[in-house]
């Protein structure tokens, strides 16, 4: 595992007020990803390599970034600071609603990196596992993340994608 | 056509890297679908990609049912000593039903010709055969019925081929550029000690790195060489070795040495291929998203049946999705392409 450096400066003040913050998403992202594990059993198959990986995703707006191990049996989805990043294998960066849709399989991976849109560095084949591993689900993992919380994850997730589309 | 044929002319033949994207390559309208094992027996052997053979024969039954086909590419050389992969995919293959496959080794193509006798072969664009002479012999050996053509050839000369051989043509219409003599590359090997043609790994993901420099340029290697830097807003391409962009002593400011970034887009040029005597349009890509399968396969499943239809075909806005944001119709429309 190799340990990945910064790709870019982060803006000053962007880490200021988010701990706290981060301190209140930790039990939400740890209900995400393992419902998510828990639905997709076999989407762990296509990453099995890079299960005990590090992975940081990075989205520019965010004032946060986050820390995935997909592990089927431990999986870690956390808000860490922005500044400095942790150690990882793998770094992967982009527009928040692009790694929505990369997520959900709305958005080609290799057009976003041809667009520069998307970065990516360290562990070039973990981060080629993963993205095959999130193309093979059917269904949208961002759906069913805010399902997790009723009408109010729904709305926030309609909201976005308004948000998105008219970008 | 006759009724022998394997299907209509202008059959669209798509990719699927899981079986995710197969179903939305179904559901988008491709005619067949190609795809591959989770080995070396595919010239896309990436990480996290690819069927099981429990994956492919459930992925057969979804095509069948909607009335797709399923094309299985054995199209990788077995290394000495190594056929049995090979003769337990097309085992795989034959059980879970696939329509044919695509062989580009002669003695797979032996193997499944005398093994199963019944099986319909496919002559891959890893074979490299580009001649009346080299594809009658494949046709004649071992009963191939369709040759995917490599990408270096005009219209006219493909008019001409069709003339003097017995099966079909398959082309590639969007994707990869793919100039090299494919089935012959070592460049990947030369680097990295992997093979693309017995490997089936074209810059295996593995030995790439992207490296941010000072400057904001974004360094691509491979197996630690540089074989690319681009500027900070400026569009990216694959990280292989044909791509590359060079220095040398007569262009010191770095220059695309073989070929540049770039993709083939042939939409407007589908009623010219038709008309040229080619059955199957091929699009590439398995190694992409759903995604892509989606955009693309619905954007030239409504360009084949406008022409069907005797109107001009619309193949809409694809560039986003090409490499380097930039597309080319190549050799087909002239071989001064640059």
């Amino acid at each position: 595992m190799t340990t990945m450096q910064t790709l870019r400066p982060v803006p000053r003040g962007a880490g200021l007020p988010s701990t706290a913050l981060r301190m209140a998403l930790q039990p939400v992202l740890r209900r995400v990803v393992r419902r998510i594990a828990a639905r997709h059993p076999e989407m762990f198959a296509r990453i099995a390599p890079y299960q005990k990986a590090d992975f940081l995703i990075v989205a520019k707006e965010l004032p946060f970034a986050l820390h995935l191990r997909p592990d089927p049996d431990a999986p870690v989805m956390r808000a860490v600071p922005k500044s400095p990043l942790p150690p990882c294998d793998a770094h992967i960066e982009g527009p928040f609603m692009l790694l929505l849709n990369l997520v959900d399989g709305e958005s080609d991976g290799d057009a976003a990196f041809f667009s520069r849109d998307l970065t990516i560095s360290g562990n070039t084949e973990a981060v080629v596992s993963l993205r095959n591993a999130l193309d093979d689900v059917d269904s949208s993992i961002a759906q069913e993340t805010a399902d997790l919380f009723g009408p109010p994850g729904r709305a926030v997730l309609g909201l976005l994608r308004r948000r998105g589309a008219a970008a | 056509m006759t009724a022998e044929d394997f299907s209509k002319a202008g059959e669209l033949v798509c990719p699927a890297g899981t079986p995710a994207a197969l179903r939305t390559a179904v559901d988008a309208g491709a005619d067949s679908i190609y795809c591959g094992f989770r080995n070396a027996t595919n010239a896309r052997n990436f990480p996290g990609l690819n069927f099981t053979p429990e994956e492919l024969q459930a992925s057969v039954a979804y095509a069948h049912e909607r009335g797709s086909k399923v094309l299985l590419a054995l199209n990788t050389y077995p290394p000495a000593g190594k056929v049995d992969l090979w003769r337990e995919a097309a085992e795989h293959g034959m059980r879970a039903g696939v329509d044919a496959f695509i062989v580009a080794d002669m003695g797979v193509a032996q193997h499944i010709a005398t093994t199963h006798p019944g099986a319909r072969l496919h002559l891959s664009v890893q074979a490299a055969a580009s001649s009346p002479e080299a594809i009658r012999y494949y046709c004649e050996n071992f009963g191939v019925r369709r040759v995917v053509l490599p990408r270096i050839l005009t219209i006219p000369e493909i008019k001409q081929i069709k003339r003097d051989i017995p099966c079909e043509i398959e082309t590639f219409i969007f994707g990869n550029h793919g100039l090299m003599v494919e089935g012959r590359c070592s460049l990947t090997n030369w680097m990295t000690g992997l093979s693309t043609n017995m490997d089936g790994v074209c810059s295996p993901a593995a030995d790439v790195t992207y490296d941010r420099e000072a400057d904001g340029s974004m360094s691509s290697r491979l197996a630690g060489f540089t074989i690319d830097r681009f500027a900070p807003e400026e569009t990216a391409g694959y990280p292989t070795i044909c791509k590359g962009r060079y220095n040398a002593p007569h262009r010191p400011d770095g220059y695309y040495a073989f070929e540049e970034p770039i993709s083939l887009n042939l939409g407007r040029l589908l009623p010219d291929l038709m008309a040229a005597g080619v059955h199957a349009f091929k699009i590439e890509g398995r190694q992409r998203s759903k995604s892509y399968v989606r955009q693309v396969v619905s954007a030239f499943r409504r360009a084949v049946d406008d022409i069907r239809e005797g109107q001009a075909p619309d193949i809409g806005d694809l560039v986003a999705l090409t490499e380097g944001q930039k597309e080319t119709q190549g050799a087909f429309k002239t071989k001064k392409w640059r």
